[in-house]
């Protein structure tokens, strides 16, 4: 592998991360995460999207006009996420079950809109895959370290096996109600912005205005 | 031979060579990535649905099992089915009926088929269901050939979203086996734990009717006082979910009521099944 194409394929994971520099598909982070098993799905679900529909994308974009090329992104994008959505039904139906719309949210989800139209449309098409995949594992990272801290503390289990016996079970750890519920992401997506921050000090915006300094002699 | 070669696919992707934006292409493109998505998701579609309608079919059989107690991890759905057979009553009567296909009989199209439904009366309808079909069907798991269970369609609106599940009851369609859901989005957490395999235990062995034959089943707010009257009527309401245990207590209210399978039930009670 090329240092370009690695760099393309892990660059998403950490310096670029879709969810944690471009604050990109947090909503459907939200809602998958309260467990590990639909987290991972979601992740797989969205990859494969990313990357196919950076794929076909690539492959016309020197022929998409560019009044419709919105439309064009979109209407590729929602076919795959609707074939997607069919494949989960007919082969991990009880996953399919709990993930319900989120999966046919993929389409309305900026990252793979986003990478299409910012990577797809000006790169040739195996280097436009490997972006998708990337972005697509960024993105299930995040999900993934959400997921486990919203599994464990909130149910005391990890892709479903008991890690802390709940008090419910005659165990003694009280569940933490908070983390299934899709506020508790918020909070620990910031976390780990706030994390990731610190440790890469590139990744702060520059502010977008300044607080002014009041002196205790000016009139404020 | 070479020209043919040359002008033929030049003929007919010629359009290529014009400026991105102009009309004719822009139509042409539109409709050529159409047409290659639409045949793509047709594909898909009609190659996955016999796998997605045999899993529908699955997940609804391991419920019934679920709430029968009979299921257990890595059994064979299929085999432990056949301990159980399909009828079809009709609720104005509590008879049999032979009307349609049990085995094919799908209560929730029937309950939105304008041909097979009925319309509840507001006033009547505490389940929140506006429509309800006029057979449903009940399914009997027998032992040795003997009735022991007759498991139930039930359903009614919660919190955030219609509940969908099975009531078990034993034969003497008095006593409740076990209540178990396949389908809702109430809150996890607190209306989710309706999940909960502690609460759907606590259902087990509690009676339906009272005395003078009114639905007595019901959840209550907070805990049931243990030795009671009315203990056996009574089920602990779930922490934090006023609503969905409400609902819970409709349903039941009106799936046992007149309006459900209370002709079906006492036809039980006084006939055996």
């Amino acid at each position: 592998m090329s240092n370009d194409t690695k760099k393309i394929l892990l660059d998403p994971l950490v310096d670029n991360n879709p969810i944690g520099l471009q604050v990109l598909g947090v909503c459907s982070a939200l809602a998958v995460t309260t467990n590990l098993g639909t987290a991972l799905v979601m992740s797989l679900a969205l990859t494969a999207v990313t990357a196919f529909s950076n794929l076909s994308i690539s492959m016309i974009r020197n022929h998409v006009p560019s009044a419709i090329r919105i439309i064009v992104q979109m209407t590729i994008i929602a076919s795959l996420v609707i074939v997607v959505d069919q494949v989960l039904k007919a082969y991990v139906y009880d996953l399919s079950k709990q993930l319900s719309v989120f999966v046919g949210l993929i389409i309305t989800n900026c990252i793979v809109m986003g990478r299409a139209e910012a990577f797809a449309m000006k790169n040739p098409p195996l280097i436009s895959f490997v972006d998708g995949i990337g972005n697509g594992l960024g993105y299930g990272l995040v999900l993934m370290l959400v997921g486990t801290f919203r599994e464990l503390l909130g149910s005391g289990k990890l892709f479903g096996v008991e890690i802390l016996s709940t008090v419910n079970d005659g165990g003694w750890y009280l569940p933490n109600g908070l983390m299934l519920l899709p506020p508790s992401a918020f909070f620990i997506i910031g976390l780990l912005i706030w994390g990731l921050r610190a440790w890469r000090p590139v990744q702060v915006e520059a502010a977008d205005f300044k607080i002014k300094e009041v002196n205790g002699t000016e009139a404020v | 031979m070479p020209n043919e070669n040359q002008s033929k696919p030049a003929s007919a992707w010629n359009f290529l060579a014009l400026p991105n934006d102009s009309t004719v292409k822009t139509y042409i493109m539109a409709t050529l990535v159409c047409l290659v998505c639409a045949v793509f998701v047709s594909v898909s579609a009609v190659a996955l649905k016999p796998l997605q309608q045999l899993n529908k079919e699955l997940d609804k059989k391991k419920n019934i099992l679920q709430v029968a107690g009979l299921y257990q991890e890595g059994i064979d759905i299929k085999e432990a089915f056949s301990k159980i057979e399909i009828k079809l009553i009709d609720l104005a009567t509590g008879e049999y009926t032979t009307e349609l296909d049990a085995a094919t009989y799908d209560e929730r199209k029937a309950a939105k088929d304008p041909a097979l439904n009925i319309a509840i009366d507001k006033s009547n309808d505490i389940a929140s269901i506006r429509m309800r079909p006029k057979l449903m069907p009940v399914y009997q798991v027998k032992e040795d050939g003997v009735v022991k269970q007759l498991i139930l369609p039930v359903n009614g609106y919660g919190l955030w979203s219609t509940l969908y599940g099975f009531l078990a009851v034993e034969s003497d369609g008095q006593t409740i086996v076990g209540l178990s859901y396949y389908e809702h989005a109430e809150t996890p957490g607190l209306g989710g734990e309706v999940d909960n395999p502690k609460w759907k235990k606590i259902w087990a062995g509690k009676k339906i009717y009272a005395d003078n034959g009114d639905v007595a089943i019901n959840v209550v707010k907070g805990m049931v006082i243990p030795g009671s009257t009315g203990e056996q009527f009574s089920v602990d309401g779930l922490a934090g979910a006023t609503l969905t245990s409400r609902g819970v207590s409709n349903m039941l209210k009106y799936w046992m009521g007149i309006h459900g399978y209370k002709n079906y039930l006492s036809n039980i009670q006084a006939n055996g099944v």
